[in-house]
């Protein structure tokens, strides 16, 4: 079953499959953090882990003639949890649609500068969007699931690339349920219809359905915010578990949370990115003064 | 405000409420009711032995002994008013005989030419007698003073000249003679231009209860080889026959009110005038009726322009209208909605667009029928003429709109997250309309589908110009490309307005309203059911 993804992922990765090529790009004291916090904060046996999955350079994303984020130059590091935090309106949610060119649907919306995935600047002219949704897949706020199946919902990804047999089909349906740690509640419903499912469930059962299509980067758009706290429990234990294959950047309102879950954090203000840096640098010892009231609650 | 006055406004509201729902209900009744009751007349009713005879002869139904034993029967019943009505005749139509007088007198000049004395001095003499005992008894038919009549014929019959012409065909003349002699005795022969005219209204009433005489040539329509084939149709004509409508003198009022005299009165004294209370009295024997249910009536050719037998032809070109309007403007209107809905941007031409197709919605049905003949048979030529093709798709036309219009807000009303969703797992904007999109709201479309369909099969105006004619035979699938087809709506206006006998067959278009009716409420009923399903199976 394991194989089966792999073999998925790689088959998914299509035309913005990784290069190393964007290994030498980040030159040394041009992060934001130091390598010295890194160290700190993860030990040194992460030092391998420690690549670019998507880099933002002086990125803006406009509203017509608003301009909801300003200038951003980010990289959100490979297989880490990244947490972009912010009061309401601030361009956390703009900024996360960007990365899988969601924002497209909205009529007026343009971007600047560069938005890097796999080294690739994804608002150039030749990108492919469906295999860049492919390789960068979304967990919305509320639990989207469609009105079909469990198992349909799940194999709705495979299924628009085609090309898998019956049986590898139900494999990659097996496993991302079970990746999305949601296997033992629905394997024996898999033909029921998913809007009968918990909130959480049908939560879940969108991260499994995001990891079928076997992507890189997994965004999340506040994925438990609509969820009571057991549920929410289970969803952060969960990004726990995926941290180790995917890229994670997960916007949340939930401060606790992006404490808990997190390994990055980016704050952004009115657009502009305040303070980026190791969650517990960030939360602990913050920078800016304006991180230090937002997160103690002076504001936001 | 205070809780008592919301609890009574509370309590008006929902009383207006219930009392709207209670008229729309009533209202209901009232339009459907009478529609169901007489409708079903045509499928429920006591049929006479003229319908069992009808349906052994043109269908082949029913055990052809029993129908032959009850007609032998009802014809025992019917015998006397022939007999009276054959006496009767005889002294007041008096052409028949002067016919058979002059038969005679050729066939015994041509027994002459067969013996092949024609011609010889004997033989001119006897055909002078002949001749002359023709023309006396002419003359004796044509008298109407009885007493003058009974001396010329009784002077003929008793003259030499008969047993001259023994053994030849003017022995016919003789014996009509005879017999004209007894009618003497009974019809006044003076009234004989009177009786005239009410015996033939009165045959003419019988050949309408009863079917054409014995005697008669048969009928070249079939409607006129068949008495009443239902009992209560039969109960009128009898009613009719026995009382006279007359209209009486005008009144202060200057309205002239109808009266029934009874018909005998017309007869008194004459051998018809028993015929009458036989009617009364023995109409059931002459016509057995029966109780039958005739579900066929709907799956049954009609037999002389919807006279007798069912309508399978209007329900099939109903049928297969409403299919072509279907097969055109589903793939047609959802494709424009489904561009409407998720392509098309706010431009200018777009909003002139979306009006346009409102505006089509507002077109007058029978604009659309015009269009259809000049456009698709005059202008492209689908077909020939009227075709049931060129009817669906005006159909079609006039569908559309509706289709379109509640396609789209099926599609606007599919959350946006089912899109994202769709689209963040990699489809593609077709692919994401196809499999999320479109599902999502297939309930939706089904409901405007369905509308326009009951709105296809009820149409009449757009196909009185492309589809519809009034009479015909069941159409096969093909024939549906170049020939028209009879049609409920159209057969139904039809019969109504333009039919020669309309008042003997309302029954059989109540038949047709409730047909159409039902045919209506079923499709929506199977709509409602598989918008009930799909919406169900997309929740649970």
């Amino acid at each position: 079953m394991a194989e089966t993804i792999t073999k998925a992922q790689t088959k998914t990765a299509g035309p913005l499959e990784g290069t190393s090529a964007h290994h030498g790009m980040v030159a040394p004291g041009e992060a934001p953090f130091a390598q010295e916090q890194l160290r700190e904060a993860f030990g040194a046996d992460e030092q391998n882990r420690r690549e670019v999955a998507v880099q933002a350079k002086d990125f803006s994303v406009w509203y017509a003639t608003n301009e909801a984020v300003k200038k951003v130059t980010l990289d959100f590091k490979e297989r880490f949890v990244t947490a972009i935090i912010g009061p309401s309106g601030c361009g956390k949610s703009t900024l996360l649609r960007a990365i899988n060119r969601m924002n497209d649907l909205i009529p007026g919306c343009h971007v600047t500068g560069e938005l890097l995935v796999d080294s690739r600047n994804i608002y150039s002219p030749g990108i492919d969007v469906v295999a860049l949704r492919r390789a960068v897949g979304m967990v919305f706020q509320q639990p989207n699931v469609f009105p079909k199946t469990i198992f349909d919902n799940v194999a709705y990804g495979p299924r628009l690339q085609g090309g898998l047999s019956r049986a590898a089909l139900s494999d990659l349906v097996e496993t991302s349920l079970r990746r999305a740690a949601l296997w033992d509640e629905v394997k024996d419903r898999l033909r029921g219809s998913a809007l009968s499912l918990s909130g959480g469930q049908q939560q879940r059962l969108c991260i499994a359905r995001a990891l079928a299509v076997g992507p890189e980067v997994v965004l999340m758009d506040e994925p438990a915010s609509a969820l009571d706290p057991q549920s929410t429990a289970r969803i952060e234990a969960l990004i726990d578990e995926l941290r180790k294959e995917y890229t994670i950047i997960i916007v949340t309102h939930n401060m606790q949370q992006a404490a808990r879950i997190s390994d990055f954090t980016a704050f952004l203000y009115e657009g502009r990115l305040i303070e980026y840096g190791a969650t517990k640098q960030v939360f602990t010892n913050p920078v800016q003064r304006q991180t230090e009231d937002y997160i103690t609650g002076r504001f936001g | 405000m205070r809780l008592s006055t919301r609890k009574i406004l509370d309590q008006t509201f929902t009383g207006i409420g219930g009392l709207a729902t209670a008229l729309l209900i009533i209202s209901l009744l009232i339009v459907l009711g009478p529609i169901i009751v007489r409708g079903m007349g045509a499928i429920v009713f006591r049929e006479t032995i003229e319908r069992r005879v009808l349906f052994l002869e043109h269908f082949g139904r029913g055990n052809s002994e029993t129908v032959e034993a009850e007609r032998q029967r009802a014809l025992r019943a019917r015998q006397p008013i022939y007999d009276a009505i054959k006496e009767f005749e005889a002294g007041i139509i008096v052409k028949p005989l002067e016919e058979a007088a002059k038969q005679s007198y050729r066939e015994f000049k041509e027994e002459l030419r067969e013996k092949g004395v024609y011609g010889s001095e004997g033989s001119e003499k006897l055909i002078e007698t002949a001749k002359s005992v023709r023309d006396d008894f002419i003359a004796a038919v044509r008298l109407e003073d009885n007493e003058e009549a009974r001396q010329l014929t009784q002077a003929l019959i008793e003259s030499p000249h008969r047993e001259l012409l023994a053994g030849t065909a003017m022995d016919g003349v003789f014996r009509m003679a005879g017999d004209y002699l007894k009618t003497i005795e009974t019809v006044d022969l003076s009234r004989r231009s009177a009786y005239t005219a009410s015996l033939l209204e009165l045959k003419d009433l019988i050949r309408q209860l009863l079917g054409p005489f014995p005697d008669d040539p048969r009928p070249i329509l079939v409607r006129d080889q068949y008495g009443e084939t239902r009992w209560d149709r039969a109960r009128l004509v009898a009613h009719e026959l026995l009382y006279k409508e007359t209209y009486a003198e005008a009144d202060s009022s200057g309205m002239r009110q109808g009266i029934e005299v009874p018909r005998v009165e017309q007869f008194r004294g004459t051998p018809v005038e028993p015929i009458f209370g036989m009617v009364e009295s023995n109409l059931g024997e002459m016509m057995l009726p029966r109780l039958t249910f005739y579900w066929r009536f709907i799956t049954d050719d009609s037999i002389d322009a919807h006279f007798f037998g069912g309508i399978w032809p209007s329900v099939l070109g109903t049928l297969y209208l409403a299919l072509f309007a279907m097969l055109f403007a589903i793939p047609l209107g959802v494709a424009a909605a489904v561009y409407l809905a998720e392509y098309a941007r706010g431009t200018p031409l777009i909003r002139i667009i979306r009006s346009c197709i409102d505006t089509l919605a507002a077109v007058p049905s029978i604009v659309f029928g015009l269009f259809g003949l000049a456009f698709f048979i005059n202008v492209i030529g689908v077909s020939d003429s009227k075709s049931v093709l060129a009817g669906g798709l005006t159909l079609a036309l006039l569908i559309l709109p509706i289709i379109i219009r509640a396609s789209e807000e099926a599609i606007h009303a599919v959350p946006s997250a089912y899109r994202e969703a769709s689209l963040a797992l990699g489809a593609s904007k077709g692919k994401c309309v196809l499999s999320v999109v479109l599902p999502a709201a297939l309930p939706g479309i089904l409901t405007g589908v369905i509308i326009s369909l009951g709105r296809a099969a009820g149409e009449t105006a757009p196909i009185i110009f492309t589809a519809a004619v009034s009479v015909g035979l069941p159409l096969r699938a093909w024939e549906t490309l170049s020939k028209p087809s009879p049609v409920l709506p159209w057969t139904i206006y039809n019969l109504a307005t333009e039919h020669q006998l309309v008042d003997q067959i309302r029954h059989v278009q109540y038949g047709m309203v409730l047909t159409l009716v039902v045919i209506v409420l079923l499709l929506n009923a199977t709509a409602i059911l598989l918008r009930a399903r799909i919406a169900g199976r997309l929740r649970s």
